[in-house]
């Protein structure tokens, strides 16, 4: 089966039923499928967030997603690869990023799934700007993030 | 030989994003460049503007045509430089 990656940045959302069946359509290669959805919370740093403003750097968010994309398959033997992030205006409980790996075996899916979403949060450039009941802020970069991706190093 | 410079060829268009976006006076500029130098270079040229432009701190981050880039990378005329705060998606 040719590899085939599927790496979106889009305002609208995305539907996990597509997005699994476009992983999993006439593939009969791969015994494990791993997806991840992150999804928009209420709550940050001791406030309620009424909505985010997803902003990203068109062009080169795509080629950032792609790059990890091609990481990933050079560290474990990957069917299919899919990774949708949306931008633009959210409220709480929307879907925000869809990661979905397939791969013959699960412990390479489980890991590639991992090592995607923990790359992306360090380097791909998107910037969340929340909207709570007194104010507007652009949220700040966690070290746990950090730690997360540093895992991965050789 | 004088070499028949093109003035458009002659500069790099750097782009800012999130809170720096907002905190200085343009969201892009157009900056003269002629020969190579550095990225840290250029961001010292542009913050020595002085006023809000003093916001292009080190301990941003930095793309030089679309990939992430560290200080001492070479920039170019031409070439395209954003500088923006740790990404925060996901």
């Amino acid at each position: 089966m040719t590899p085939v990656d599927h790496v979106q940045v889009q305002e609208t959302d995305f539907s996990v039923a597509a997005e699994y069946e476009r992983l999993t359509a006439a593939n009969t290669e791969d015994g494990a499928v791993v997806t991840f959805v992150g999804r928009m919370r209420d709550y940050n740093q001791g406030d309620r967030v009424q909505s985010l403003f997803l902003e990203h750097y068109p062009g080169m968010t795509e080629r950032a997603l792609q790059a990890l994309v091609t990481e990933a398959r050079a560290r474990w033997r990957l069917g299919r690869v899919a990774i949708i992030h949306r931008v633009g205006r959210l409220v709480p409980a929307d879907q925000i990023v869809w990661v979905g790996v397939t791969s013959p075996h699960r412990g390479e899916a489980f890991a590639a799934a991992e090592y995607l979403m923990d790359a992306l949060k360090t380097r791909a450039p998107f910037w969340k700007k929340e909207q709570t009941e007194q104010a507007e802020r652009w949220v700040e970069a966690r070290e746990t993030d950090e730690q997360r991706a540093r895992r991965w190093e050789p | 030989m004088t070499s028949a410079a093109e003035p458009s060829t002659a500069a790099v268009t750097v782009l800012f994003f999130a809170r720096l976006r907002e905190e200085l006076p343009q969201p892009r500029l157009h900056w003269p460049w002629s020969e190579a130098g550095t990225v840290n270079e250029l961001r010292r040229d542009i913050a020595a503007q002085g006023n809000d432009w003093a916001a292009l701190t080190e301990d941003l981050l930095v793309a030089v045509n679309q990939e992430m880039a560290g200080p001492e990378q070479t920039v170019k005329p031409g070439d395209e430089v954003a500088f923006f705060p740790p990404v925060t998606g996901g």
